[in-house]
């Protein structure tokens, strides 16, 4: 078939163009403008070249705060996809059950950042908080803002009661959308309840399961707000991560052209790390 | 392979039925034969695949019991029945090859691994499928990934019956007429006791042996082909198989005549006649003459479909089909007649015996 080409059409996209162009593109830009060159207000800017790259790349600082947010992530998602399967999995498919399970697990999904935060503040204190007052007097003295260990224990739990719901929700779909038939087939066939799971509910969950783990990878990545209430980063900087440390440079120092190069890094490894997981992730299906 | 008793079973998906309407399956008691080639054909709703269900053991029956070769098999889960099932959609593991797909069911029973490769070569082989046992099975057709189904069934050499639950529904209409060959070669070949359960009558017609007609909830005949053609126990079997269905026209019995509004038409024979039934007069299309001799009839409607025409004309204020062949014109002033010999009686729907 001959294709028409019809310059016109171009009008078509234009607004999306224009909608990004100032979403996306142009505040990009204004970090890109700031990450090579030096003002000292007065809107007056002197050319950096990289030095500001260089700074943030040679110092300790940066590379602490990523090697935090790595492990971060890592826990998180070592801990969420599998529990978030295994509620899943054993969630109810008919009956009263289901609405009542359903609105539970989308609760915790409908509460602000830092109400969440301030929740869990709240409930690790040691002098007033249920939990920390709470293990303090079962013999397990418990201070976040103290002990570095309870610092990350908190941030973890706070985080995985936040947000392992969305991992369930997903892989509900998943479950739900698996034909009766399969689950027939498989119990003539004599499956037992592993082989069922592994070459019939783990393939047809593998599609959601993707984009759980990249929602909650690029989000555990970018975690700011419930640390900067909870810790504020300490005790010392043992939960300073990447957009702490980032805010603190920017607004607390005022180092505009640091922080605007360390933007655009961080920025990257975000893009590079999620086309990483995809990629190996689907890389099966051409095959 | 095994012979399927089915001893007064009954079945319904409410809790605690008390009306018979609260059945999804009327009572049902009958025995199929080992070998045999059973069609479970009727619409949508009338408790086939209930039926299916409960053989292969996936439903559990309200009332009644099942036996394979007269052992009771009613309490035992469908792994332990030993049965195959095919489904409407084909069931395939997408991760795994062709050939772990059909080696599956053999080592999820702790088959040794010589003797799986040994069978799923044998049925590779049977399904034609030997040059794909190493692709991923996610990338193969509807009719491919359906033949890995049946083969699943297949591999398993102790299976009492296979179980087929409108097989081919997701397959294209040439490759129809291909795999129901294959199937009754394979059936031809191994003699296991087949049920394939379906709505349409040409695939339950060439396929089976003998087709079980359900309609609400009930068998309304088991037969060959010929029997369900040229005696319809029923009336719903009259009108569900051939096409166009039965004529079937209300009436009073006079004897040895059928009274139809004001027309009588001589039966051959008198039917008891009960004052309280009510008396229907089944007639095929295909032994209703349209010609210049019997009783006035008015011509509605001829429909060529090229083999043979279909004759739609009203007869006593009551429409009926007749089938013409192609060669032969309507007179312009046409009458109708009844093959006498190819004429049914039914009393309440069901049909009244000859002799009776």
């Amino acid at each position: 078939m001959d294709k028409t080409w019809n310059n016109k059409a171009w009008f078509m996209v234009l607004p999306v163009l224009l909608l990004v162009a100032f979403s996306a593109v142009i505040p990009l830009m204004t970090v890109v403008n700031y990450s090579v060159q030096d003002t000292f207000g007065n809107n007056q800017f002197f050319w950096a070249g990289t030095d500001w790259f260089t700074q943030v790349l040679d110092s300790a600082r940066f590379w602490d705060s990523l090697v935090r947010n790595l492990a971060f992530s890592a826990v998180i998602l070592a801990i969420q996809i599998p529990l978030g399967i295994f509620i899943a999995l054993n969630m109810p498919r008919h009956g009263l059950g289901v609405p009542v399970c359903l609105i539970f697990m989308a609760l915790p999904l409908l509460i602000p950042w830092n109400v969440v935060g301030t929740i869990w503040q709240l409930l690790c204190r040691a002098d007033i908080g249920l939990v920390g007052w709470g293990l303090t007097q079962l013999g397990f003295p418990f201070a976040y803002a103290a002990d570095p260990v309870d610092a990350w224990v908190t941030i973890v739990v706070m985080d995985v009661w936040h947000w392992t719901s969305l991992v369930v929700l997903l892989c509900y779909a998943g479950l739900v959308s698996i034909p009766e038939a399969y689950y027939q087939a498989a119990k003539i066939d004599g499956a037992s309840r592993l082989a069922v799971f592994r070459y019939i509910q783990l393939p047809k969950m593998k599609r959601v399961l993707l984009i759980a783990i990249l929602l909650r990878f690029m989000d555990s990545f970018m975690i700011y707000t419930e640390p900067f209430v909870v810790t504020g980063g300490g005790p010392g900087s043992s939960t300073t991560f990447l957009s702490i440390d980032l805010v603190k440079m920017a607004v607390g120092q005022f180092d505009l052209g640091p922080a605007a190069a360390m933007s655009i890094v961080y920025f990257l490894i975000v893009l590079l790390l999620s086309w990483i997981f995809y990629t190996v992730m689907t890389q099966g299906d051409q095959a | 392979m095994a012979r399927i008793t089915l001893d007064h079973i009954r079945h319904a998906y409410g809790i605690r039925p008390s009306a018979p309407n609260d059945y999804a399956l009327r009572e049902v008691n009958h025995e199929w034969s080992d070998g045999g080639a059973y069609a479970l054909l009727g619409p949508s709703g009338c408790g086939k695949t209930t039926l299916l269900n409960i053989i292969s053991g996936l439903l559990q029956p309200s009332e009644g019991r099942i036996l394979f070769d007269g052992e009771d098999v009613t309490d035992l889960p469908p792994e332990a029945r030993n049965i195959a099932q095919v489904f409407q959609f084909p069931v395939i593991y997408d991760t795994m090859t062709v050939y772990d797909n059909l080696a599956f069911p053999l080592r999820n029973r702790g088959v040794a691994e010589a003797a799986v490769k040994r069978r799923v070569e044998e049925i590779l082989e049977m399904t034609g499928l030997a040059d794909r046992a190493n692709r991923k099975a996610r990338g193969l057709t509807a009719d491919q990934k359906q033949k890995i189904s049946l083969g699943r069934g297949l591999v398993r050499n102790d299976v009492n019956a296979i179980l087929f639950d409108e097989p081919l529904t997701v397959i294209d209409p040439h490759m129809k007429w291909q795999l129901r060959s294959q199937l009754k070669k394979l059936h031809r070949q191994f003699g296991f006791t087949m049920v394939y359960v379906t709505h349409d009558q040409t695939e339950a017609l060439t396929f089976a042996d003998k087709v079980v007609v359900m309609y609400d909830g009930q068998i309304v005949q088991i037969g060959t082909p010929a029997e369900l053609f040229e005696t319809p126990r029923h009336t719903f079997v009259g009108y569900f198989i051939g096409s166009p269905g039965m004529n079937v026209l209300p009436m009073q019995i006079d004897g040895a005549t059928a009274v139809i509004g004001g027309e009588r038409v001589d039966l051959g024979f008198a039917p008891p006649a009960k004052a309280t039934a009510k008396m229907e007069f089944g007639i095929r299309p295909e032994f209703v003459r349209i010609g210049r001799e019997g009783h006035p009839v008015r011509i509605d409607k001829v429909e060529d479909i090229g083999r043979h025409k279909i004759v739609r004309a009203t007869f006593a204020g009551q429409s009926v089909a007749a089938v013409m062949p192609e060669e032969d014109e309507v007179p312009a002033d046409a009458r109708i007649a009844f093959d006498p010999k190819a004429i049914n009686i039914y009393a309440d729907s069901w049909r009244v015996e000859r002799g009776a």
